[in-house]
């Protein structure tokens, strides 16, 4: 454990080799600031990022994500439907094989009805995200999250841990 | 070369009567899946202390055209982020607005749609004649289709709209031109797109039109793109019924109530400084959540009595924004004789490119950058024929990005608190109220 009060934490320590990350909005959603700021943010944290963009279709996202086959896929929504479109679609990438264990996020600002404190959380995390990150606040604990995933999972033997 | 006659009960014949009698307009941005909210909602806009205009705002499903996702939300119960008017009957549509909407309280449809047919013939079904938006306004940010086809998409929706005129009403379009992205574009190119889509309108059958500017990030600034937006407007849109209509700022909103109600103040002054007719106006709910019919009321009375304390001013300094968005029409208009393709192509060449859009039609070539007052500048201008400051800024960081977004919230915030604070020099116990 280590308290960090650097503005910018450190990019990873030597050797690692960094994250393939997908990160991507849902369908209904158009709001794209949020991309970019969490594309940067997981850039500067020596992360490899792929952005799929605004108002991504379903089926786009599964196909994506099954080709890529990222060691993280981050959804971050902000309209207000995001408990709505992340139950719906986090079912369809867990029903991949390839994406059945693979960290998968959900981020933003989830409800209509404003700082709704984590009464998402439970029922986005029992259809199938690891973990649920509500608006700014959620920020540190993505960092946490992100930090203590095993950089490079891609380096692990063929089939392995998938 | 003479405006329209506009009948009564029109969209834009209400605007222009309130605008002769001295009153800027106020309207929200108010939508509720809940019909008889929305009812509720349109009833209470209308009663507000306030010269008021009704806002129908659709939820996102209606606007990706995902109509079965928002009825089956309506079924299982889930609040959407709007009224989701083609998954309704035109009877509920009809319910909603009945009693309420028509002369001396026109309705606006606000969607954010790069294929609106739909759309707008359930607006038009329900009688409602006003609506919002444009081919590239509500393509880029709103949208993964190509331009090429919100172009087909919008040339079609104007003519379900002009149509209405075989029956005596005269439909009305505003562009959102003048909000791309809702923060960090330079105003030349807000009050270019903003005119183009006006002529876009024109050339489709509009014949009664508003033309947007999104609040920005220096009141100076914003005095001197209005300005020219009705200069442009003015010359070339004079055989039409015209109007400028201003966003309360449409970027990262104060999260204090405070901050909130000085930031919309400020957009309440520019509107009737620069002779804008109408007003949208945002709640200090906007940084947080969905605001409440209360709130939205609050906002339009807040804006109205604001408006009540400014006269127009006479002349504003010139820095060049006339002349870039002057520029970026013509070299538009000049790349071919139909604006819709002239549009198309004016994007696939970088003519326009518009800063942090993501969407695959835009250039991305450009960049902007805010200076240590406030002004937005081209930091980067790609394939446009404008003028940057040749000032690179170095790589963009989250940190740096987010520091931008947030320049508006953080000074009217800062404001709100040293406002309180003053307030509170003759009072012993401090509140509270603003630390988050
Ligand atoms: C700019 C803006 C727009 C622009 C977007 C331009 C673009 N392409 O991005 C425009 C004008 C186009 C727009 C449109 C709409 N908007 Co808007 N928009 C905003 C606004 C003003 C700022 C958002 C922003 O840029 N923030 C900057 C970025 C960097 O931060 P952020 O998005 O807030 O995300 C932060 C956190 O949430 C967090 N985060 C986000 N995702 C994730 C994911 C993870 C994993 C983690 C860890 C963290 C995280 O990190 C960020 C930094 O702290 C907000 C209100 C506000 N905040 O002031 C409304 C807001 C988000 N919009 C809203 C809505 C509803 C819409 C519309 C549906 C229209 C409508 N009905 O009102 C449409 C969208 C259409 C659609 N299909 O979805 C609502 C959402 C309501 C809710 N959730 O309760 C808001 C809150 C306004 C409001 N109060 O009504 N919008």
């Amino acid at each position: 454990m280590e308290l960090d009060n650097h503005p910018c934490p450190p990019a990873l320590g030597p050797g690692a080799q960094g994250l393939d990350v997908v990160v991507t909005s849902v369908a209904s959603d158009a709001h794209t600031w949020n991309l970019i700021y969490l594309q940067l943010l997981l850039e500067e944290l020596g992360h490899r990022v792929t952005n799929l963009g605004s108002c991504v279709p379903d089926q786009l996202m599964v196909d994506e994500c099954r080709t890529r086959r990222p060691d993280l896929i981050v959804l971050s929504t902000v309209n207000g439907h995001g408990l709505n479109d992340g139950r719906r679609v986090i079912g369809q990438l867990r029903d991949c094989a390839e994406l059945r264990t693979t960290p998968i996020v959900i981020g933003g600002k989830l409800g209509i009805s404003g700082a709704e404190q984590g009464s998402h959380v439970g029922e986005l995390v029992n259809a199938g995200f690891d973990a649920v990150f509500e608006d700014s606040a959620g920020i540190v604990g993505f960092h946490e999250f992100v930090r203590a995933l095993p950089a490079a999972r891609r380096a692990l033997p063929a089939g392995g841990l998938r | 070369m003479t405006p329209p006659v506009l009948p009564a009960g029109s969209f834009g014949g209400f605007v222009q009567a309130a605008r002769r009698s001295g009153h800027l307009v106020v309207q929200p941005r108010m939508g509720m899946s809940d019909p008889y909210l929305m009812r509720e909602g349109l009833l209470a806009t209308r009663r507000a202390d306030a010269s008021t205009v009704g806002t129908i705002t659709l939820d996102s499903y209606t606007r990706v055209g995902d109509h079965e996702a928002a009825r089956r939300a309506l079924a299982e119960g889930v609040p959407l982020n709007g009224y989701p008017i083609v998954a309704y009957s035109t009877a509920t549509t009809r319910a909603v607005t009945d009693g309420i909407a028509g002369t001396g309280f026109p309705v606006q449809v606000r969607h954010g749609s790069a294929a609106p047919q739909d759309i707008l013939e359930a607006v038009v079904a329900a009688g409602l004649t006003a609506s919002e938006g444009g081919p590239i306004s509500y393509c880029l940010p709103y949208s993964r289709t190509p331009i090429e086809q919100s172009v087909a998409n919008w040339e079609a929706s104007c003519a379900i709209l002009a149509r209405l005129r075989e029956h005596g009403a005269e439909p009305h379009l505003e562009t959102f031109g003048g909000c791309m992205m809702g923060q960090l574009a330079p105003p030349g190119l807000l009050v270019a797109i903003s005119v183009l889509e006006a002529l876009f309108f024109r050339q489709h059958g509009l014949r009664s039109v508003s033309l947007s500017y999104a609040q920005q990030t220096h009141p100076e600034q914003d005095e001197e793109a209005v300005t020219a937006l009705g200069r442009i407007a003015a010359a070339l849109l004079g055989d039409l019924d015209w109007h400028l209509v201003i966003y309360a700022y449409m970027g990262v909103y104060p999260r204090t109530p405070g901050g909130a109600r000085l930031l919309l103040q400020e957009a309440a002054r520019l509107a009737v400084r620069t002779g804008a007719a109408r007003l949208i106006v945002k709640t200090s709910a906007e940084a947080h959540r969905i605001p409440t019919i209360a709130e939205n009321v609050t906002a339009l009375e807040a804006a109205a009595r604001a408006s009540e304390q400014v006269r127009p001013t006479a002349s504003v300094q010139d820095t060049g924004i006339h002349q870039e968005a002057l520029g970026l029409v013509q070299a538009v208009l000049d790349l071919d004789q139909d604006l819709g393709r002239a549009l198309t192509k004016a994007f696939a060449l970088g003519v326009l490119d518009v800063p942090y859009c993501l969407h695959p039609d835009n250039a991305g070539q450009a960049r902007s950058y805010l200076d240590s007052a406030g002004r937005l500048h081209w930091s980067d201008t790609g394939a446009m024929p404008v003028r940057g400051t040749g000032r690179g800024v170095g790589r963009m960081t989250s940190a740096g990005l987010l520091g931008s977004l947030s320049y508006v919230q953080q000074r009217f915030d800062r404001l709100a608190v040293e406002t309180a604070g003053l307030r509170q020099l003759t009072s012993p116990a401090p509140q509270k109220e603003y630390a988050r």
